[in-house]
């Protein structure tokens, strides 16, 4: 497998302004981040100061500049999520794993982030870890999710 | 492609789905759209797809959108051949293998989670309802949502076989003038929450003189709590689509763009599909349908900025520039994208244009009040028991949407908040009035793109008005001062009050400083941040004061004013909840009523959900606020 990087993505586009943000969009998603090397490659290509790009990027929320841990986890923070108890869901995984939201776990296992809203908010509270969203969550079903988490790597590292 | 041709393939189309109706053998519809997938219909699927294949039989599967009643899913669909759909409910993967096995090895209609058929009275006999009897789906006018669930998204000939892309023929084929003067009839307002008339926006820009236009379909649904732009475009692509085109035409853009949350990677994916699936039938490009009309489309990612909703902002980012808000006028429909005349129209107004078309603006007008015409989508969300889409006339009254609808709340109301992180929180004596654009904003709320949030007895209003100033504090874009102090201050104040150390004085100064932020704020986010604390205040003004003077929350919620404690009497010692608890807070001999230690309890609700649900005899734990402590 040819393993993409930042460079080899970016040479299909133009070098129009608009295209600034895809650009970031499609680093992050090959590379999980952004790094300074890449916002570098950018303004080369767009002719655009490492400054501004930096300004642009840090408006999105999308858009995060340390590696991410090997599992991303996402709590919604919509309001339905928020009234059916999401603070309770983010304030115990910040306890569990010993972070806050945005930082990465010292293993580098998981990554915590808030997301505005996933847009399921009839099955409120909802979490995402990496693309699976779970539903309905309390603070004990987050207790087993993170479990079959932490297993299943434990499982592969034997 | 030429009218002739799209004919031909609309009888093609015809053909095919009548085959689906009248299928030889069964199909399985199951809801797959983000919300069932994330109740788990893929594995549902899976499921299916093992029981049939044990049993031996041999069945289409089906995935298509939301229709509607997001609390029963997983929602699966069995059709026998030649007879209607069949609708189940809450369907796991167990559930799938029973319903199935019993539906056609005992060839009997499962009882398990029945919901109802799709077709006549009497179709399968007086035992099964029907679906669109269910108390949910009845009081319900679907016009926008028409195909949602019913129809497989990722087939234009589904589309084209329920009447896809007739609107758009007929708009082609006559001049511009005939469809602006339509849609005026038809009394179309935005549905993104301005409520702003469709038609009027179009003519704007129609009369601006330019070589180049631009036509944007806004389907960045950033406010939290509201889903329907994502489940009308997994559910049905092409009816955004067709609207977005008819628009253009309209307007006299040649180049379109969808933008879009990048947090919708299924809706962005059903796009991507559909556009190419009109490319190759030749409904966009050059020369559409042989109009001499072009048109290119092209989809937007967003990267999560609330305040893109906002329309300079939403163009300052296509332009690849921080999405910040400004000044108006000159209005987009003048000087938008690059400077050139932009309309900006929302999913569901777009997804509305087409059967207006179809139908006539006097069908149209037959729904809805006086002053808004047809009908609107709602995301009916929060502590009520039926939770979903939903799409109602205009002018229909929150008791009927809350009440009859979504079934009413588990436990007492409290409070219907509508508009997101910019509307309001009304109390009850505001149910019985009916909902438009001017009601929600005479009472301090707004219509919004359409989130309805239920809260009862439960919710601390206090607690949720932080919540938003929160939200929108975060998500201003810092341009002007008094949204990005004033919202500052703001949530100050309300962490003050939270944690119990509010004084009097700060309800005057979270009123005063609110009114000013209204007055003197750059654009629509600002402007509209201080109503969850100033509608609140105004109707819900003994739960600040609860908090001020007598230092307790009454719903119970705020983590500062609350202890979480045991009731020795109801413990039975079974230890359920010394296991969950992550701090080691609560000992005790199994047998003997638990003691639980305040100084170490983080109040994570592990016990207190343990205890309710898992425990041997539960409701021993208790959360309690104030003056209820002793």
């Amino acid at each position: 497998m040819v393993v993409k990087t930042a460079a080899s993505v970016l040479e299909k586009f133009s070098t129009r302004r608009e295209n600034l943000i895809p650009m970031l969009q499609k680093v992050q998603e090959v590379e999980g981040f952004i790094s300074p090397e890449s916002i570098k490659l950018i303004s080369d290509k767009l002719r655009i100061s490492e400054n501004e790009i930096y300004g642009v990027s840090t408006f999105y929320a999308q858009f995060r500049f340390t590696p991410p841990g090997e599992h991303s986890i996402y709590v919604c923070m919509g309001t339905a999520c928020h009234v059916k108890g999401g603070q309770q869901i983010l304030n115990m995984l910040e306890y569990e794993l010993g972070i806050k939201e945005g930082q990465t776990t010292e293993d580098g296992r998981f990554d915590l982030n808030r997301v505005a809203c996933l847009g399921c908010c009839a099955l409120a509270p909802v979490i995402k870890i990496d693309d699976k969203i779970y539903s309905q969550m309390s603070v004990l079903k987050l207790m087993d999710v993170l479990e079959k988490y932490t297993q299943s790597v434990e499982v592969t590292d034997e | 492609m030429s009218k002739t041709a799209l004919n031909k393939r609309r009888k093609t189309a015809e053909i095919k789905w009548k085959s689906l109706e009248e299928n030889k053998k069964p199909i399985l519809f199951f809801g797959a759209a983000t919300c069932g997938n994330a109740a788990g219909a893929q594995e549902t699927i899976k499921a299916a797809k093992k029981t049939l294949k044990e049993i031996g039989v041999d069945a289409d599967i089906i995935e298509v959108g939301c229709i509607g009643p997001c609390y029963l899913e997983p929602l699966m669909d069995i059709k026998p051949p030649g007879k209607p759909r069949i609708c189940f409910s809450n369907v796991n993967e167990e559930k799938a293998e029973k319903i199935i096995k019993r539906f056609f090895l005992k060839d009997e209609i499962p009882k398990l989670g029945l919901v109802g058929h799709f077709g006549d009275n009497g179709d399968y006999g007086d035992d099964i309802p029907r679906f669109y009897d269910h108390p949910m789906i009845k009081p319900q006018v679907r016009i926008v949502l028409r195909n949602c669930g019913i129809i497989d998204p990722s087939e234009i000939d589904h589309y084209l076989a329920r009447d896809g892309y007739v609107a758009l023929e007929s708009v082609l084929s006559k001049p511009w003038e005939e469809t602006l003067d339509l849609i005026k009839q038809s009394g179309l307002r935005g549905r993104g929450g301005a409520g702003f008339p469709t038609w009027k926006k179009w003519k704007f820009c129609r009369d601006v003189e330019s070589d180049q236009k631009y036509m944007i379909c806004n389907a960045d649904e950033g406010d939290p709590g509201a889903f329907m732009n994502r489940s009308l475009i997994e559910g049905d692509p092409h009816a955004v689509l067709e609207g977005l085109v008819i628009a253009a035409y309209t307007i006299g853009a040649s180049k379109a763009y969808i933008y879009i949350r990048a947090e919708y990677p299924l809706a962005i994916s059903r796009l991507e599909k559909a556009i190419s699936q009109m490319e190759e039938l030749g409904l966009i490009g050059e020369n559409i349908l042989g109009s001499g009309f072009n048109l290119e489309i092209k989809i937007k990612e967003g990267a999560g900025a609330f305040v893109c909703g906002e329309e300079t902002a939403l163009i300052a980012s296509i332009e690849g520039n921080r999405g910040m808000p400004r000044t108006r006028p000159p209005f987009p429909a003048v000087a938008g994208l690059w400077g050139k005349p932009t309309i900006i129209n929302n999913v569901e107004t777009l997804g509305t244009i087409a059967n207006i078309i179809r139908r006539g603006a006097d069908w149209y007008t037959d729904f809805g009040t006086e002053a808004c015409k047809g009908t609107k989508t709602f995301s009916l969300v929060g502590r009520v028991r039926r939770t979903g889409l939903i799409e109602v006339p205009m002018g229909t009254t929150l008791r009927k949407i809350i009440f009859d609808i979504g079934g009413g709340l588990f436990k007492p109301f409290k409070a219907v908040q509508t508009g997101g992180p910019s509307g309001g929180c009304l109390s009850e004596e505001f149910l019985d009035m009916p909902v438009d654009y001017e009601n929600l904003a005479k009472v301090g709320s707004i219509m919004g793109s359409g989130g309805i949030i239920v809260l009862d007895k439960d919710t601390c209003v206090v607690d949720l008005a932080k919540y938003f100033l929160k939200f929108t504090q975060q998500e201003s874009c810092g341009k002007c001062v008094p949204c990005r102090v004033g919202t500052r201050h703001l949530v100050n104040i309300l962490e003050k009050i939270t944690k119990g150390e509010g004084e009097l004085s700060d309800l005057e100064k979270l009123e005063k400083l609110g009114e000013s932020i209204k007055r003197s704020a750059l654009c629509g986010l600002g402007q509209t941040a201080p109503n969850p604390v100033l509608s609140t205040l105004k109707y819900f003004r003994d739960e600040y004061l609860a908090h001020i003077i007598d230092k307790r929350c009454p719903a119970a919620v705020c983590r500062d004013l609350v202890v979480f404690r045991i009731i020795p009497e109801k413990c039975t010692g079974c230890q359920a909840c010394v296991k969950v608890c992550p701090t080691g807070a609560i000992t005790g001999p199994r047998s003997e009523p638990h003691n639980l230690d305040e100084s170490k309890c983080i109040k994570c609700r592990a016990c207190y959900e343990v205890c309710r649900f898992d425990a041997i005899a539960g409701d021993a734990i208790e959360i309690v606020s104030g003056e209820d402590k002793s």
